[in-house]
């Protein structure tokens, strides 16, 4: 067994926890709700092993790194990520609803990691600039970020589809949908969460910047974006603080937010340059 | 006129202008990452045309962070945090200190989160009951004789009001901070070969010559590369520091990520470049003497004392930055024919002459590329990060939670009415369930069933 087989069935079982958390709630088959959970456990420990499996391999190679620095780690780390803070939602608000609005992010992010041609997925050496323990720091606090708000995009999804159909007809299937006001309130103590984790993403960044080039800010184009999104949630954030808003207003920002985020993740690798270039490697 | 009344400060400490601020800093930023950088004018010209580049230099977009209108919304922030600060810290700073024991029994009974019961007895003894049972829960409370009965007040992080303010007092010391580096800091660079010296540094953008106040020497520099033989594992140049002509630090090596700073100036390992030239060490085996030459490529060159004469004839380079694999060396001590080799770079070589033996060690000259940065502003920009960290922290997670107890005596029932009442600065479900288990630790309580 090695870290790719690991991380290879990682992928088919989150898909199979997002197929079963969109079952229960599309079918309303409540009885498979404890299976979903417990499919959702195994996948999130198949990543972990995967993630600790590839360590242990990269020292085999005589390299010995945390696998944390390209894109595919990186997107493995996402889905790792997402699975926990949703495992974490699911047992503070006791629904399992939610699962079919945040797995589906774990598993695209596993899919894209195994199957896209556009990077590779060995274990290569590190180059200079990463070699450096700011680097473990930077990528987990920026991803727990950004997992966060995969799950407050999810729920902004769900709060307007639940919100359109509640104007007309009421729909059984929403019902099981939480009260708006509820979804309201997880969309926004996730963004918070996710925008503490992403100020501390954005500034372990600025002190590896630092000890490696000896420049904090360089208004690089990954720089710029992760500025971007912080200000896009640092204004949603205000408006919804001082200005009261909530609801639909809010759910479409969550969504924007994340739209921002895949930019300043993907986006700037693929289409911009920058001094993040390795990251597409 | 009172300041709150003033229209210009009203619009400066408005939450709709910081909402505008953020949201025209986040769409502008986006051009900079759409539109390369810090290019030559040609560089616009050739890819936007003559007139879009035009129009690009007259709005600064080549380099639009540090444009006029960037800064002067960077400003137009930094005056909407400070206004807004002075506007509303003064009322949040009441908040804090203020003595809720004096808080108008009218508005405990206006309370978002309240319980009104009933219980026998004389009131203060009903207080102290009513004191052990917050204690118990958690809350340490305060008490007053008001006019109708005993007031009990206990409170949590009333401090955690001021998060907010510390996050956004954390954005200024971070502009702080740049504002001292940029003015009193520089970022430079140099190319500083092997053996060599240097007092001037050449500052990044401009090339301006920088004075150092001491001198700095590359003693020798190093790149090694995994077994790929492609990717660099490791940068490493050591350095030294030599001021008023005495070594002050000596051969300290520096590789990417560990810099060394000298008297606030701070040097990176950032890259190298192969010259022409090779560091050469011949030992003569049988007089155990021994000489250290830096020789520039295809030249004669005489080491008197040995009696010999050497140089590199040719050379077989493997990248195209010009990094030497092999050497062709010519060397001859007077004494029959003169040896001709090929060697490897970094190697020593074993040479047999007639009369004595010897050994050839040969390396290339590097220079190596230094990233040099003076930046006094870089520890005040940390102290902001950790405070908005912190701030952030406080803003979002801890709640100001106020918790009243009011017991008053009620003559015509020989009873007491007890009012248990709180409010929460934030999270109100949290503090609901908080407030709901308080409740009920009274009611459960044998004191308070009797009524």
């Amino acid at each position: 067994m090695n870290s790719s087989q690991l991380l290879g069935i990682t992928t088919f079982a989150y898909l199979f926890s997002a197929m079963l958390y969109i079952a229960l709630f599309v079918f309303r088959a409540k009885k498979l709700g404890l299976f979903a959970t417990l499919i959702t456990v195994a996948a999130f420990l198949i990543n972990t092993a995967g993630i600790g499996l590839r360590w242990q391999e990269s020292y085999q190679a005589g390299i010995g790194y945390a696998p944390l620095s390209n894109m595919y780690e990186s997107l493995v780390f996402f889905a790792w990520a997402i699975a926990i803070f949703y495992l974490g939602l699911e047992w503070k608000y006791k629904n399992r609803v939610l699962g079919a609005f945040s797995m589906p992010f774990a598993f695209l992010s596993m899919a894209y990691a195994s199957f896209s041609p556009t990077f590779g997925k060995e274990i290569k050496p590190l180059i200079p600039a990463l070699q450096s323990n700011w680097l473990i720091a930077h990528v987990i606090t920026c991803f727990v970020g950004y997992a966060a708000f995969a799950v407050a995009c999810g729920m902004g999804i769900m709060y307007l589809i639940k919100d359109r159909k509640t104007n007309g007809a009421a729909d059984s299937l929403l019902a099981s949908l939480p009260e708006l006001k509820v979804i309201d309130d997880i969309i926004h103590k996730t963004l918070v969460f996710g925008f503490l984790w992403l100020s501390a993403g954005i500034i372990t960044g600025a002190v590896w910047a630092n000890s490696a080039w000896g420049t904090y800010w360089s208004w690089d184009p990954k720089e710029t974006w992760s500025l971007i999104t912080w200000f896009v949630y640092a204004a949603t954030l205000h408006a919804r603080f001082t200005r009261g808003w909530g609801g639909r207003r809010i759910a479409w920002l969550a969504v924007l937010g994340f739209i921002s985020v895949i930019f300043t993740y993907y986006g700037v690798n693929f289409l911009l340059s920058g001094l993040h270039s390795y990251g597409g490697n | 006129m009172k300041k709150t009344d003033n229209m210009v400060w009203r619009s400066f400490a408005s939450v709709r202008l910081a909402l505008f601020t953020l949201l025209i800093l986040a769409t502008t930023s986006i051009i900079g990452t759409l539109i390369p950088q810090k290019n030559p004018p040609e560089f616009y010209i050739e890819n936007f045309g003559q007139r879009t580049a035009q129009f690009f230099q007259m709005l600064d977009v080549p380099d639009m962070y540090n444009s006029w209108w960037f800064i002067s919304l960077l400003l137009l922030f930094s005056i909407n945090l400070i206004v807004c600060t002075i506007d509303r810290l003064p009322n949040v700073w009441q908040m804090v200190v203020m003595n809720n024991l004096d808080t108008d029994p009218e508005r405990l009974e206006k309370m978002p989160h309240r319980q009104v019961f009933h219980a026998r007895g004389d009131a203060a003894t009903l207080a102290d009951t009513a004191a052990t049972l917050l204690a118990k829960n958690g809350w340490k409370a305060q008490m007053a004789s008001k006019p109708a009965g005993p007031l009990l007040f206990s409170q949590k992080n009333a401090w955690s009001r001021l998060g907010v303010y510390a996050v956004h007092f954390s954005i200024l010391v971070i502009f702080a901070g740049a504002i001292l580096g940029s003015t009193l800091g520089f970022k430079a660079g140099v190319m500083l070969p092997e053996g060599r010296v240097t007092d001037t540094v050449y500052e990044t953008g401009t090339g301006n010559p920088l004075p150092l106040g001491f001198t700095l020497r590359c003693d020798n520099f190093n790149v090694s590369f995994y077994a790929d033989g492609a990717t660099p594992k490791e940068f490493r140049s050591d350095l030294s520091v030599l001021e008023n002509g005495k070594v002050t630090i000596d051969k300290r090596p520096i590789i990417v990520n560990d810099p060394l700073s000298y008297k606030g100036i701070t040097f990176y390992q950032s890259s190298y470049e192969p010259m022409q030239g090779f560091n050469v060490v011949i030992t003569n085996k049988a007089t155990k003497t021994s000489q250290t030459f830096q020789i520039p490529f295809g030249q004669k060159i005489s080491w008197k004392e040995g009696g010999i004469d050497f140089g590199v004839i040719n050379q077989e380079v493997r990248s195209r930055m010009g990094d030497v694999n092999r050497l062709k060396v010519w060397f001859f001590d007077g004494q029959g024919e003169p040896s001709i080799f090929w060697m490897d770079n970094n190697a020593t070589q074993t040479i047999s002459r007639p009369a004595a033996t010897y050994e050839f060690e040969a390396s290339q000259v590097y220079a190596t590329g230094l990233q040099v940065a003076k930046d006094p502003g870089v520890w005040t920009v940390y102290a902001g990060c950790i405070l908005m960290l912190i701030g952030l922290y406080v803003a979002f997670f801890l709640s100001h939670r106020r918790i009243w107890v009011y017991i008053t005596r009620e003559e015509a029932a020989d009873r007491c009415r007890i009012l248990v009442c709180g409010a929460s600065s934030k999270n109100k479900i949290a503090f609901e369930k908080e407030f709901t288990a308080l409740v009920d630790s009274f009611t459960h309580d044998s004191t308070f069933q009797n009524a």
